[in-house]
């Protein structure tokens, strides 16, 4: 059974600690900046919303990656960024409806969540259960995916 | 090792700024944030100078921890001298800019000089500017935030900034980051608008790591969280009802100080209390609390997100106020609710979001228009004085008025501005100052709890509770209970507190874990991420040496054991009511131990015997 | 079943890959002219500067990747197509039947009609061999002169550059990147270019070059002449068209095809720079010539030739540049509608802009510079025609918050962390 994140907003207090947990995991240091993860806030309305890649199944980076550098991690179903692959080209960047591909002007590369290999980081550090990783078909992101289809040239049809 | 070791320093006279290499000879006998910075005001300006003048300086400062992931750790504070109580100042936030300052690479900015024309620092990595602040100065705290946020197009940039109040000379004006966390106490606020500095605006994308030991760290961490989550206070308590979750235990105790502390008790406590925040209101149907919030990497998120009924006589006509943002904590409650006599919790938001939005400290406001409420029933001040303005205790519309003026530094706002010293001076009623060395008392009357009154007394900021919360021991419990009313052991008490308390400020942690957290599970995380063998013993002895220092300051500024005392009022005049009715508080029973167990002569001074104990300058900092 | 698509490039190969998944049983072969193994023009750049070996421009790495997946890979160009036998003519004179086709040939570099372009030294930029041509030539302290600032001239700006050579930018338009962006950004662009030393010539045109010893003269309208070693042209890029004349697939700017990407011809599809497909901003049928663009087309197209019926509803018109380090996108309707609302943020100190363009309550275009965090959501924003409301207006205040209007509009949010009873 495929895993993914499961975000609860009304959950989230903002801490920021899931930013400072992926970013460690993936750079070894703790910088928000460039964490996988962010989370929104909504001031006036006091609210605070966790938001990365759902690893749709359009996969508009992996597709409209030039150079084979965006591939798909059949084992938890993430689509991978390989660092050493990406040219830093950024047109996945463009191409993610959603805004969580990334490109680091540092390393000179795009970087997205990788679901830390089936053991995600953020959802560790949660300490109000906002992010949690669950079996795929619990996480309400047919919503998600509903919406991202209206994206779709293709559908689920190819 | 966890400190960037990097030190900015910006000269605001000449515009110069530059980088140095932080003192870590300094580092590894003070820690940092709190302790350090302290240890570089001392060394670089003189205590006597004017607060207000250019020859003193104002510290932004982080703490060793600060932006990494232990909980809490996104603390910063403000060292300077004050303007309020001319005593060496350290204010404490949270939010997120400091550590984004840490993340940027900075340990420390050091401010000195004043800047000719209103300049903002913008920070970014490793590069800094001050930016002309022309369009931004006489403006509030949230415009110049939403200001400059789009002038760099950047929603993630952290800004702290001074509003009107400040600018005004207000001398309890508040440094305010994101948009309602402030470094609030003790007038830093003031300093730094004297020095033409409206803002620091700061994007860092470097991160910090440098940790000495990551597995030990990431595990000692892990540790703390759990003991964070699995405590009554910082599991539950906190989180749901913030800090005001006091309100009603204090009041029980009959700590509660009401109407410039003229009584123990007040009637309208469950009006504005914690529990009070979480119940519909009648008019929409909705709590006044929103959501509770975390400051950065924080997981105990007791922060109040609050909005006021729309249709509340102090927004229905102005919608800017009609969204969530932060709301009251126990401090402000009591400051601007029983301390004022208001117990109507839309009004004490709405002067709560006002002290945010312009930067003032909500316990030296709301104590001051306590204050100058007493004045009024005594016919010292009058219409006249406020333009008509009925200022009475109890009164809401007062009390609001008395927040949109001092604020904005208008009319007999500017009077309010003074503080409750200077104002109770001028009108001739120096005794009705419910101060110490100038600073309002926060919410704990010391005769319901005498630990408190030589907390106050002693302070080195002037009256507050964060030097020495012994209402943790004396009211929760924590670490052991001790009997409120009695002055046997308060000494010891407050001394540990103090030392435990400075140690912590140090590190980039907030102070409000150590409702469950002992040094046991402090020094742990310090010492996986710092080099210099950081135990609890000496996490303790850094505190004691920060204390002293800090000591040695304000002696050198001229202030002595002649003003480690309380207001008559708190020494004379019984409790009226509840469990310490006919009690006064009884410093002078426990201030001679206090000094005898620090290591100071009877004047107060420490002895050379234990200046050397501390590794200070023998016979003081003047010496 | 026979498919045959020709042209090796992204849309060609996404094509053949969808159609191998789609069409288990079916032929699927690949007909390319260049002799390498498919590769990326968008990867050439990195190439150029070193930063990848010619592999790494590779559309993809394993070397036995089509074998492995059962698709051919001829080296050959096509000459002709005959519809009515449903057979191609190759150079050298073979034949190639097809039952489903695929043009995907691509574009080729425009030659603008200017005295002395045949001279030795002067470069298109479009091809790997090209590539490899300019790495030769343009070394440290070589004069370069680059003709056309639009999207390929900027993104190899760097590239050049960084193998340090002296160059100068000469670009008809008013400003950089004319097609892409607006005066301001376009305006900043050629500033941001200026301060890192290149030479930078709007509004002006190569009239002529000539030789002069081992070197170039570079004669502008300005009637400046400039000394150049190399000259790289980059003035814009065309449809590779010319072998379709007497197949009766009826072209304009590219191949005219329906909204299952069909030619005139039922058998014969097209995809990419070749294919005159739907814009979904303007709804109406044009070359956009860009990597996603290729890649929905190959996806669309291959489907559809597969016997699903895949309407392809538009490709959003969008592009990212790096020029030296100073990022700009576009997308869609950048320009603007009549009648629309817009909201623009500029700091021209720190080369930052960001312009958003309304039509009614929904974002329809939009221009950045140094933005490089979730800029993708502008797609999404655009491409699902998000309703903005009450977005709209705090989008017009503070046109930053693009990530919070596409959250709030999108999700419903729940309030208070579960701490209220």
């Amino acid at each position: 059974m495929l895993k993914a994140l499961q975000i609860e907003p009304e959950k989230c207090t903002g801490c920021l600690q899931c930013e400072l947990a992926c970013s460690f995991q993936a750079e070894g240091v703790f910088n928000p900046s460039k964490s996988r993860i962010k989370i929104f806030t909504f001031h006036d309305e006091g609210r605070f919303v966790p938001y990365t890649c759902t690893q749709c199944s359009e996969a508009w980076c992996m597709h409209a990656c030039p150079v084979e550098a965006i591939v798909f991690n059949d084992r938890t179903g993430a689509k991978e960024v390989l660092a050493d692959v990406c040219v830093g080209c950024k047109v996945c960047t463009i191409a993610c409806p959603f805004g969580t591909v990334n490109y680091d002007q540092d390393d000179k590369v795009a970087y997205k969540c990788d679901l830390c290999g089936g053991a995600p980081e953020c959802a560790k550090a949660c300490p109000t259960g906002a992010i949690t990783y669950v079996d795929a078909d619990h996480t309400g992101l047919a919503r998600m995916r509903a919406h991202a289809a209206k994206t779709a040239n293709v559908g689920a049809s190819a | 090792m966890a400190w960037a070791k990097k030190v900015m320093r910006v000269n605001l006279t000449t515009g110069r700024i530059g980088s140095e290499p932080l003192n870590m000879d300094w580092a590894m006998q003070y820690l940092g944030q709190r302790g350090l910075a302290t240890k570089y005001l001392t060394e670089e300006i003189d205590p006597k100078c004017d607060a207000l003048g250019p020859d003193n300086k104002l510290i932004m400062t982080t703490g060793p921890l600060t932006g990494t992931m232990a909980s809490t750790a996104g603390r910063y504070s403000i060292v300077t001298k004050s303007p309020l109580t001319g005593c060496v100042a350290c204010s404490n936030s949270g939010g997120f800019i400091g550590a984004e300052m840490k993340t940027a690479g900075w340990d420390m900015i050091i401010f000195e000089g004043k800047a000719p024309k209103p300049v903002f620092l913008h920070l970014e990595n490793e590069t800094a500017e001050l930016v002309p602040a022309d369009e931004i100065w006489g403006t509030s705290c949230w415009h110049a935030d939403e200001w400059i946020h789009r002038k760099y197009q950047d929603p993630l940039m952290r800004i702290a900034v001074v509003g009107r109040s400040a600018e005004k000379g207000c001398l309890y004006a508040a440094v305010v980051n994101d948009l309602h966390r402030a470094a609030g106490r003790s007038g830093v606020g003031t300093v730094m608008a004297s020095k033409n500095l409206k803002a620091v605006a700061i994007r860092g994308t470097r991160g910090v790591g440098n940790v000495r030991d990551i597995t030990a760290f990431m595990a000692a961490v892990q540790k703390g969280k759990k003991v964070l989550a699995d405590n009554a206070v910082t599991g539950q308590g906190l989180p749901r009802f913030g800090t005001n979750v006091l309100m009603n235990v204090i009041n029980e105790v009959g700590a509660m100080p009401t109407r410039n502390m003229r009584e123990v008790q007040f009637e309208g406590s469950s009006r504005i209390s914690g529990e009070a925040m979480h119940e519909p209101r009648e008019s929409d149907g909705k709590p006044n609390l929103v959501t509770n919030a975390g400051c950065f990497g924080c997981t105990i998120a007791c922060g109040r997100i609050s909005t006021i009924d729309r249709g509340h006589f102090t927004i229905s006509n102005k919608p800017q106020y009609w969204g969530a943002s932060g709301g009251l904590e126990y401090e402000a409650a009591w400051a601007l609710g029983s301390d004022a006599g208001v117990d109507d919790l839309d009004a004490l938001t709405y002067a709560n979001f006002i002290c945010n939005e312009d930067g003032m400290d909500p316990i030296s406001f709301g104590s001051t228009v306590a204050a100058a409420m007493e004045m009024f029933a005594m016919g010292v001040i009058t219409k006249q004085h406020t333009g008509g303005v009925e200022l009475k205790f109890g009164s809401a519309e007062a009390l609001c008025w008395a927040a949109d003026v001092t604020a904005r530094g208008e009319g007999f706002g500017l009077e309010l501005g003074l503080g409750s010293k200077r104002l109770c001076e001028k009108y001739g009623h120096p005794e009705l100052s419910m101060t110490v060395k100038g600073q309002e008392f926060p919410a704990y009357d010391p005769r319901g709890i005498q630990g408190m009154g030589l907390t106050y007394a002693t302070s080195n900021r002037g009256a507050c509770h964060l030097r020495s919360y012994t209402v943790a021991s004396e009211v929760m419990g924590v670490p052991v209970k001790t009997d409120p009313l009695v002055t046997e052991g308060k000494a010891e008490l407050v001394k540990a507190f103090q030392d435990a308390t400075a140690a912590v400020d140090s590190t980039g942690l907030c102070v409000f874990t150590t409702f469950a957290w002992t040094m046991e599970d402090i020094a742990p995380q310090i010492d996986a991420a710092c080099a210099g063998g950081w135990t609890a013993q000496k996490m303790l002895e850094t505190g004691e040496r920060i204390w002293n220092l800090e000591r040695e300051f304000n002696l050198a500024a001229g202030i002595s054991g002649k003003d480690d005392t309380l207001p008559d009022r708190m020494l004379k005049e019984a409790a009226k009511t509840g469990p310490a009715k006919g009690k006064v508080n009884n410093l002078h029973e426990m201030l001679p131990k206090y000094y005898e167990i620090r290591g100071w002569g009877r004047d107060g001074i420490p002895t050379n015997e234990t200046r050397k104990r501390l590794g200070l300058k023998s016979g003081g900092l003047a010496a | 079943m026979q498919h045959v698509i020709i042209g090796a490039g992204p849309a060609g190969v996404i094509a053949a890959e969808t159609l191998r998944r789609l069409d288990p049983g079916a032929s699927v072969k690949l007909v390319g002219d260049e002799q390498e193994p498919p590769y990326s023009r968008m990867a050439l750049p990195y190439y150029l500067f070193d930063r990848i070996q010619e592999d790494g421009t590779h559309l993809r790495k394993q070397p036995d990747h089509f074998s492995r997946n059962g698709i051919e890979v001829l080296r050959a160009r096509v000459t002709a197509v005959n519809t009515k036998a449903r057979r191609l003519t190759l150079d050298g004179g073979k034949e190639l039947g097809f039952d489903k086709l695929l043009i995907a040939t691509g574009s080729h570099p425009i030659r603008p009609p200017i005295p002395g372009m045949d001279l030795d030294g002067i470069f298109s930029c479009w091809t790997l061999a090209d590539g490899r041509n300019i790495a030769k030539r343009a070394g440290k302290g070589s004069r370069v002169v680059l003709m056309g600032a639009g999207f390929i001239g900027c993104i190899i700006l760097e590239a050049l550059a960084m193998r340090g050579v002296k160059l100068t930018v000469i670009e008809m338009g008013d400003r950089m990147v004319p097609r892409m962006m607006n005066q301001v950004a376009g305006g900043l662009i050629k500033k941001w270019c200026e301060t890192k030393g290149v030479g930078v010539h709007t509004s002006t045109r190569v009239e002529s070059i000539e030789k002069s010893g081992a070197a170039l003269k570079v004669r502008l309208s300005s009637d400046k002449v400039l000394d150049a070693d190399v000259v790289i042209s980059a003035t814009g890029v065309r449809s590779n068209l010319e072998f379709l004349g007497g197949s009766g697939i009826e072209t304009d700017f590219g191949v005219k095809v329906n909204d299952r990407l069909q030619s005139s011809h039922p058998d014969v599809f097209a995809a990419g720079d070749v294919c005159q497909g739907r814009d979904f901003s303007t709804g109406e049928y044009s070359v956009q010539a860009i990597q996603p663009t290729a890649a929905d087309h190959g996806r669309i197209a291959a489907a559809n030739m597969a016997g699903r019926s895949v309407r392809h509803q538009g490709s959003v018109n969008m592009n990212v540049l790096d020029t030296m380090g100073l990022i700009s996108t576009s997308y869609g309707l950048w320009m603007g509608v009549p009648g629309g609302e817009s909201a623009e943020l500029r700091d021209t100190d720190r080369y930052r802009y960001l312009s958003l363009q309304f039509s009614g309550d929904h974002l329809v275009g939009a221009q950045s510079l140094g933005l490089t965090e979730h800029v993708g959501v502008l797609r999404g924003l655009i491409q699902t025609r998000v309703r903005l409301g009450r977005w709209k207006d705090r989008l017009l205040k503070d046109p930053t918050r693009i990530m919070e209007a596409y959250l709030g509009c999108t999700q419903a949010l729940g309030h208070n962390a579960g701490v209220l009873a």
